[in-house]
């Protein structure tokens, strides 16, 4: 709430010299019709009242009033200018109009709105700073520019107040929320084949490129171990809970597993001869706190696509008994595999070597 | 070793590499005695094709002997001589078991690159970007061959390698580019371009009973050379009217196929072209595709056009009210190599075809980046390059 009156005030204040000689329109201008402006219309409670649970909502209307403003700007600045009583910024008033739609589309299709929210923050002090600087101008409308102050004031102190609220939200989004991953493919043999080598749990690891083992520890009980950021290890024991043969496997974690998870693997056989459809679903629970963050950005990222590769990873097991890869290859440069785009080679190839120490 | 690498536009060099190995059980590595550059190898030099990485060996046309195998490659041995297949494929999976060789499922390890361009991973290609693979490519002295059980023909003595070079990549794609215009005896075809892939679509077209076979380029000699050795009429698209001068070929029916082996790169003059250039190079489009969009207004109603030549993305102002009004059917794809390798040998060893007759220049490896400069500027009249390493 102060931040905006007070940056405003420094901002005129700085350069108080230029347009401290017309008294009159001080009076227009002054500190108390901002302020009371800027109070009764967006008091800090209704504010709270507005955002509390309806951010998404408020942050949606901002992005569409900041393309508006933008649209407005840039297409019609000289009608902005006349209103202002300013003249020559078009160019500016252009360019200003731009950051508002740029932040405006930002906001409404960003999956992250509070980092383009905390943008359009700094632009309105931008916003405010030029209208201090427009009251320069000889034919400027100081009555006019203060109400245009005065509502970007109410409107950068509804951008501060959603992007706190949303950058809560994401934080806790990330260590709290379920992650739950389904996806499938068709493999060109039988249920069977498929089903006895996702039994066995040990050869998890050949294909999923996060886990790095599995150890059986009862015919029912087994031993995750999974690779997380930096090195970091996440474990758990977990059960079986429903076995079909050549059908179903599902699986959860028991009571005190750092990552609370479920598992299931359906073999369907597939129509006409296309052999198995192997259908997953994942459902990850990370606890709040450091762990869960980490887990969180372990699957989370595009949980996906990491289970879509893991499962083309089985299918070539499978139908080819290896994963083909490219690492150790020659190129005309330091390496064969390419660290802008061979992603999957270099996780397939990971989780390859951890088999063959495994096995070995 | 040597091998030809790719460090931008217009910009190939012939560097030391180390040599390859055997990275998979079904891999062999191979003395290439005999690599080409392809047409669609100009498409990479001219920067157009994206996910190419500075360093990578080019070359997917190549042929030699085998001096090492995996340990489950069991039809192959040290010494043999074979003809690799540009595609990559396990032999194993739904589409390779279909004979669909170029849609292998397991070939390419970048499946989800090709996946979000695609809706769907084609097969691994050696040389050819990290969206089809990454695999490093065959002009070079060695390369390895993943898959290799599938991937190649053993060739028999007797039979030059300039014969059997094209095996690996254009005389198929020719073939199947003609195989899929379903010729019926009496048919006539048009095939747009007369570079190596048209040059053996149209030869094969004839083989496959084609009645005419009509050539379209602007460069007289390849022109010349489809008159004077597949024997088809032809048209100069600079010196005449594409669409009036087949109808008048046709009495106004059209050909009842047509071919693009031209793709993402077509020239034409006028307005449309400079439309294509300008999106292309603004990145807003990201083929030049007028070859199809001619090949589908020429077309006989309930005909077919044929699509060897290669595109890559999103492209514009296609006809499809022509497309669909004419109940045209559009055939494409990679070429399923494998698939041809006995029948097309044979046509070899029959003498029905001598595919070197495309051959203009033999080069050594090391003059790898004068041979893409002389393709593509069309120098010296130059056709197709086969290098020696």
């Amino acid at each position: 709430m102060e931040i905006p009156r007070d940056l405003a005030i420094e901002r005129r204040q700085r350069s108080g010299a230029q347009f401290s000689e017309p008294v009159e329109r001080r009076g227009d201008w002054n500190e108390g019709s901002l302020t009371n402006v800027a109070r009764s219309a967006w008091d800090q409670q209704q504010l709270s009242v507005l955002i509390d649970g309806n951010e998404k909502t408020v942050a949606c209307g901002l992005g569409w009033f900041s393309i508006g403003l933008g649209l407005a700007e840039v297409l019609a600045p000289r009608t902005l200018e006349r209103v202002l009583g300013i003249k020559h910024h078009g160019f500016l008033l252009r360019v200003m109009g731009l950051r508002e739609i740029a932040s405006g589309v930002g906001i409404l299709t960003g999956r992250r709105p509070s980092g383009w929210l905390w943008a359009r923050a700094g632009g309105d002090v931008i916003d405010i700073a030029a209208l201090g600087m427009a009251l320069n101008s000889d034919t400027a409308k100081p009555a006019n520019i203060g109400l245009a102050c005065a509502a970007v004031a109410g409107i950068t102190v509804l951008d501060i107040r959603c992007a706190q609220e949303l950058s809560r939200n994401n934080d806790a989004a990330l260590s709290a929320r379920t992650i739950e991953v389904r996806n499938s493919i068709q493999i060109n043999c039988s249920p069977a084949a498929v089903y006895k080598f996702w039994r066995n749990f040990q050869n998890l690891p050949r294909f999923m490129g996060n886990i790095e083992s599995v150890d059986t520890l009862s015919d029912n009980r087994s031993h995750w171990c999974v690779r997380g950021p930096a090195g970091k290890r996440i474990e758990w024991d977990a059960e079986i809970t429903e076995e079909e043969e050549n059908r179903l496997i599902a699986w959860h974690s028991l009571t005190g597993a750092q990552v609370e998870n479920y598992g299931s693997v359906r073999f369907e056989t597939a129509p006409g001869g296309r052999g198995t459809y192997v259908k997953v679903h994942l459902q990850y629970s990370p606890p709040a706190g450091i762990v869960g963050a980490r887990v969180a950005k372990l699957f989370g990222r595009e949980p996906q696509q990491q289970i879509h590769e893991d499962l083309h990873h089985l299918k070539q097991i499978m139908e080819t008994g290896e994963i083909i890869t490219t690492k150790g290859q020659p190129a005309g440069r330091a390496r064969g595999t390419s660290w802008k785009y061979d992603q999957a080679v270099r996780r397939q190839v990971n989780s390859r070597s951890e088999y063959q120490t495994s096995a070995a | 070793m040597k091998a030809n690498c790719w460090y931008g536009k217009k910009d190939v060099q012939v560097v030391d590499v180390s040599e390859p190995e055997i990275l998979n059980n079904r891999d062999a590595v191979i003395k290439i005695t005999s690599t080409a550059i392809c047409g669609s190898d100009l498409h990479l030099y001219n920067g157009f094709v994206p996910t190419m990485e500075k360093g990578d060996i080019l070359g997917h046309e190549f042929m030699g002997e085998v001096v090492e195998v995996g340990s489950e490659v069991h039809n192959l041995k040290a010494g043999d001589r074979v003809v690799a297949s540009f595609p990559i494929s396990c032999g194993k999976c739904f589409f390779c078991q279909r004979e669909l060789f170029s849609l292998c499922e397991n070939s390419n390890p970048n499946a989800w690159m090709a996946q979000k361009l695609f809706g769907h991973s084609p097969a691994g290609i050696y040389g050819y970007t990290h969206m089809l693979g990454g695999f490093a490519g065959g002009q070079a002295e060695y390369a390895r061959v993943p898959f290799a059980d599938v991937g190649t023909v053993k060739i028999p003595d007797g039979l030059s390698d300039e014969q059997v070079l094209f095996l690996s990549d254009i005389f198929p794609t020719g073939y199947m580019a003609a195989e899929n215009c379903n010729i019926q005896p009496g048919d006539t075809i048009a095939v747009w371009g007369c570079g190596p892939v048209a040059q053996f679509a149209m030869k094969s077209a004839y083989l496959l009973g084609a009645e005419r076979v009509i050539g379209i380029d602007r460069f007289p000699y390849r022109l010349l050379i489809a008159r004077e050795k597949v024997g088809a009429e032809v048209l100069n698209y600079e010196e005449c009217d594409v669409y009036d001068s087949l109808m008048e070929m046709t009495g106004g029916l059209g050909p009842d196929a047509c071919i693009d082996a031209v793709g993402m790169e077509a020239h034409v003059p006028g307005v449309i072209g400079a439309y294509d250039r300008v999106k292309q190079s603004l990145m807003l489009e990201s083929d030049r595709p007028h070859a199809f969009r001619q090949a589908i207004m020429a077309c006989r109603k309930g005909g077919t056009v044929s699509v060897p030549g290669v595109y890559g993305g999103f492209d514009d102002k296609i006809p499809l009210g022509s497309l669909m009004n004419k109940g045209l059917t559009v055939k494409t794809g990679q070429t399923h190599v494998q698939r041809y390798f006995a029948p097309l040998l044979e046509r070899i060893q029959n003498d029905d075809i001598d595919p070197s007759f495309v051959i203009t220049h033999r080069l050594s490896l090391e003059e790898a980046p004068r041979g893409y400069e002389m393709f593509l500027n069309k120098d010296d009249d130059c056709l197709k390059v086969v290098l020696k390493p």
